[in-house]
């Protein structure tokens, strides 16, 4: 027996309501049903708020469930609904998205400089102002030769570097996770906003190929969809070791979500689960990762920058340095607040720690090593807006990467149920009458629409701090100041307590 | 001495002068240059870098010393010793004026470097870097002592009070130099220390500077990969160090420093030829830590040259002036036509394109 009472409430306002079902069809989690009026099943409903949306009456709520449990603040209802629900079925807890926990989240206690008489500020409506970023190892100093004609040419070769028109790429999402329509909206989107998309994981669907210039390709654990051909579709080659919502977790695709169009592009037979390991099993050691990349490297001709995704876990310093010494191009740092399709619970909300710590302590590390150059850093987990993206970027971070901020601008609403496979935006799905309803044109619009309003954002934040290209706010943690951070956190991120 | 300030924004008058030729000038002039911007100081500091003042050392290194008691005095000629023969120590000569105090002593060394010195260090070593490393050291880790400049034949007199009366004061109406540059200082806040004036100086290259440099927080990260310690917290430390860095130790030429410095908008970068614009990428992207960016005006010297040069969008001014042999530059036009009534040409400097005054080959 079920002992569990639903989680929300779900209201319709009789008065209101003209029973024409369209919240029954719009439903994914059969939540909905008819009986001389509009029925809802309480314990379905996951307040994903696709009915209340497209209700054309407004005559739809769903609240929390307001029934009381005796209070305890150690036995909290949450706690005892998780028990209950291992007591029925005795397996791992589910979930889906980031770390939903009161962790602190550092960014909150951020704030920027701005200039004030000394020095101007610059209005970005009247002046340039830069936000273009190259991801990629740089040398640590040019050369050049002298021609007869006075003139220089460049004498150092730089390794292979790929342009961000803004310093945003969208987080690695492959097609398995999130729907065919989610991930053309992304690669349509990062063309018209000169950013990148990631395959995640899941293969280069065919659909995808034509937007190479604008896609990382992503070689995980489990190896879907690699060949030689796939390596070189894309701009630069991202070798998945970590994801910040599991690290040191594997996935699994299960194997009724693999329809004929996943199996070409995951290369595996229909219906079969997927199953990424936990571990590359070809990478035990980072000289085994070494190797990889180069392997990598010389698939590609050299030609593309090979980016090695981590989780942010306690000793991300010195995994960072490590990785940059083994070749690295550009390090993908992950937090714990990271999103994803499926995660088992205890492990999304105890394993990892907070992205701004990370970058901080890797971008110290790497310089105090003298290596920072040879490796970008790419920020993620839980980037929420453009004053994150700033902050980010003063604390060292040459981009950020954004996954769970795409999907809600394609109509995501948290719900936190991506790995039941019945997203009624259309996204985390694989079902064809909830995919459908994702138009990629629209999709790629609003994700179009979000980035260009970041950058425009992040132009008023460079104008305000009196400069006019990002790589002057890149590192410069002089105009960050923590406010309510003790000392220690100050430390770690390298700034001072404001009013300082 | 050890950074005990905090980082000072501030506002600034600069002028510099140098003839072509190599002619030598008396000092004169540039204190009347930089004594008509009285208004753009606030008197708490000046000072003047001169090229050329020491012909009867010119092969020795000319350490300008502040001390703020004998013991700091001590300590560094005992150091000094270590390295150098110190063929002359004396007093730099003042002489009284008004506006002017509490001054630290003020001494000068011609020093030769120990023949066994080099022999014994690193075979890496460049005698540039172990001079460089020593005045480091002096300023960091020697308690009240500072070395206000470090190269051959040139040498820095600065203090708090307003330039024309720290010209004075180190009468530098004595002095005859082929390039002299000045500053006057308007610090928003009040250090009344001495070392914290303008120019700033390593080797034979001095800086004054008008402006603050917004991107200072990563200049000064970026530095300290390559172990430079900004303990000073000056904006004008940090254009030194990284003139130095790119120029002796990434050995790139000067014209390559200045756009890595103040470089060109991607928008321009991307409207040249691919040759050029491979090279002005590639220094976007490797030298993009080194952007200074932020209002300024800037007038490098060095032994054979004085360079003018803005930031990219022009927010501090600078205007400058030819007459005959004769380069001059300043933050107003004034400035110049005080000492140079009737130049041949008088033409601003643009916005992030510097304007480099060269002493002609075989002229010193």
């Amino acid at each position: 027996m079920n002992y569990l009472a639903p989680e929300f409430i779900h209201r319709i306002d009789k008065d209101k309501c003209r029973r024409c079902k369209r919240c029954i069809l719009n439903c994914g989690f059969n939540a909905l049903s008819f009986q001389d009026g509009i029925v809802a099943d309480h314990s379905k409903c996951v307040a994903c708020h696709r009915c209340v949306t497209f209700c054309p009456e407004m005559a739809i709520t769903v609240e929390q469930n307001p029934l009381t449990y005796k209070e305890n603040f150690l036995w909290t209802a949450q706690i005892q609904k998780n028990i209950q629900k291992q007591a029925q079925t005795g397996g791992i807890l589910l979930t889906g998205m980031g770390n939903d926990k009161p962790y602190p989240i550092y960014w909150d206690h951020l704030l920027i400089d701005a200039c004030q008489v000394t020095n101007p500020s610059i209005d970005p409506l009247r002046e340039p102002m830069e936000l273009r970023t190259y991801l990629g190892s740089k040398p640590e100093k040019l050369e050049f030769n002298q021609l007869p004609d006075g003139n220089v040419s460049l004498k150092t070769e730089l390794e292979p570097q790929v342009k961000l028109d803004i310093p945003i790429v969208f987080a690695p999402m492959s097609f398995g996770s999130i729907s065919l329509n989610a991930q053309k909206s992304l690669a349509k989107a990062a063309e018209q906003c000169g950013i990148l998309m990631n395959t995640g994981e899941g293969g280069l669907h065919k659909e995808l190929a034509p937007y190479g210039k604008n896609i990382i390709v992503q070689v995980a654990s489990g190896r879907f969809g690699v060949d030689s051909n796939y390596l070189n579709a894309g701009v630069a080659v991202e070798i998945k070791v970590g994801q910040g919502a599991k690290p040191g977790i594997g996935g699994h695709l299960p194997g009724e979500k693999v329809s004929a169009e996943i199996s070409e592009t995951r290369m595996v037979p229909i219906g079969s689960d997927c199953i990424s390991p936990a571990p590359h099993h070809d990478i035990y050691s980072i000289e085994d990762l070494h190797q990889l990349i180069f392997a990598i490297k010389e698939a590609t001709n050299y030609e593309k920058p090979v980016s090695v995704k981590i989780a942010a876990v306690h000793n991300v310093a010195a995994i960072a340095s490590g990785i940059v010494r083994a070749g690295a191009d550009i390090i993908y740092l992950d937090g714990f607040r990271g999103g994803t399709g499926a995660a088992p619970y205890v492990i999304r909300d105890n394993i990892g720690i907070p992205i701004e710590l990370a970058l901080a302590a890797v971008d110290d590390r790497l310089r105090e090593e003298g290596i920072r150059n040879r490796a970008s850093l790419i920020c993620a987990g839980g980037i929420r807006n453009s004053g994150d993206i700033a902050k980010a970027i003063a604390l060292g971070a040459d981009a950020v990467a954004i996954g769970t901020s795409a999907l809600v601008a394609l109509g995501c609403h948290v719900c936190q149920k991506c790995y039941t496979g019945n997203c009624s935006w259309g996204i985390a799905t694989q079902r064809p009458e909830l995919t459908r309803r994702l138009d990629p044109e629209i999709g790629a619009e609003r994700l179009t629409n979000l980035v260009k309003a970041w950058a425009a954002e992040l132009k008023e934040i460079l104008g305000a701090l009196g400069i006019n290209s990002i790589e002057s706010l890149r590192g410069s943690r002089e105009r960050l100041r923590g406010i309510g951070l003790d000392q220690n956190v100050l430390d770690i991120l390298g700034i001072k307590h404001a009013g300082k | 001495m050890q950074g005990v300030f905090p980082r000072i924004p501030s506002g600034c008058a600069v002028s510099g002068m140098m003839s072509r030729k190599g002619r030598r000038l008396s000092g004169e002039d540039i204190i009347k240059s930089i004594g008509l911007m009285h208004d753009r100081s606030n008197g708490l500091g000046g000072g003047f870098a001169a090229y050329g003042i020491y012909p009867q050392y010119k092969e020795h290194y000319a350490f300008h010393l502040m001390y703020h008691s004998q013991e700091s005095k001590r300590a560094t000629q005992e150091y000094l010793e270590k390295y150098f023969y110190l063929d002359q120590s004396e007093p730099i000569p003042v002489r009284k004026t008004p506006g002017i105090t509490n001054p630290p002593i003020l001494w000068r060394y011609f020093l030769k470097l120990r023949e066994e010195v080099l022999v014994n260090a690193n075979e890496f070593l460049q005698e540039e870097d172990l001079i460089v490393s020593l005045v480091m050291h002096i300023n960091q880790e020697i308690d009240g002592a500072f070395v206000a400049s470090s190269g051959k034949n040139m040498g820095a007199f600065k203090g708090v009070g307003y330039p024309e009366d720290i010209g004075h004061f180190y009468r530098l109406d004595e002095y005859e130099a082929y390039i002299w540059t000045a500053h006057g200082r308007f610090p928003t806040n009040t250090p009344g220390w001495w070392g914290g004036a303008h120019p700033f100086t390593l080797l034979d290259c001095s800086v004054v500077h008008n402006g603050e440099i917004s991107s200072y927080g990563i200049n000064k990260r970026y530095l300290e990969m390559f172990g430079y310690k900004c303990t000073l917290q000056t904006d004008t430390e940090v254009v030194a160090y990284l003139i130095d860095l790119m120029s002796r130790k990434h050995k790139l030429p000067i014209d390559i420093i200045l756009t890595a410095l103040a470089a060109p908008f991607w928008k321009k970068i991307d409207k040249n030829r691919p040759e050029k614009q491979a090279i002005l990428q590639a220094i976007r992207m490797v030298y993009g830590s080194a952007l200074m960016n932020g209002p300024f005006s800037i007038i490098v010297a060095n032994s054979k040259s004085m360079i003018g040069f803005n930031d990219r969008i022009k927010l501090r001014p600078m205007v400058a002036a030819e007459k005959d042999d004769l380069l001059y530059m300043a933050s107003e036009e004034s400035a110049i036509r005080v000492i140079c009534s009737n130049p041949d040409r008088v033409w601003p400097v643009q916005a992030g394109e510097p304007l480099i005054g060269l002493v002609e080959e075989g002229t010193l």
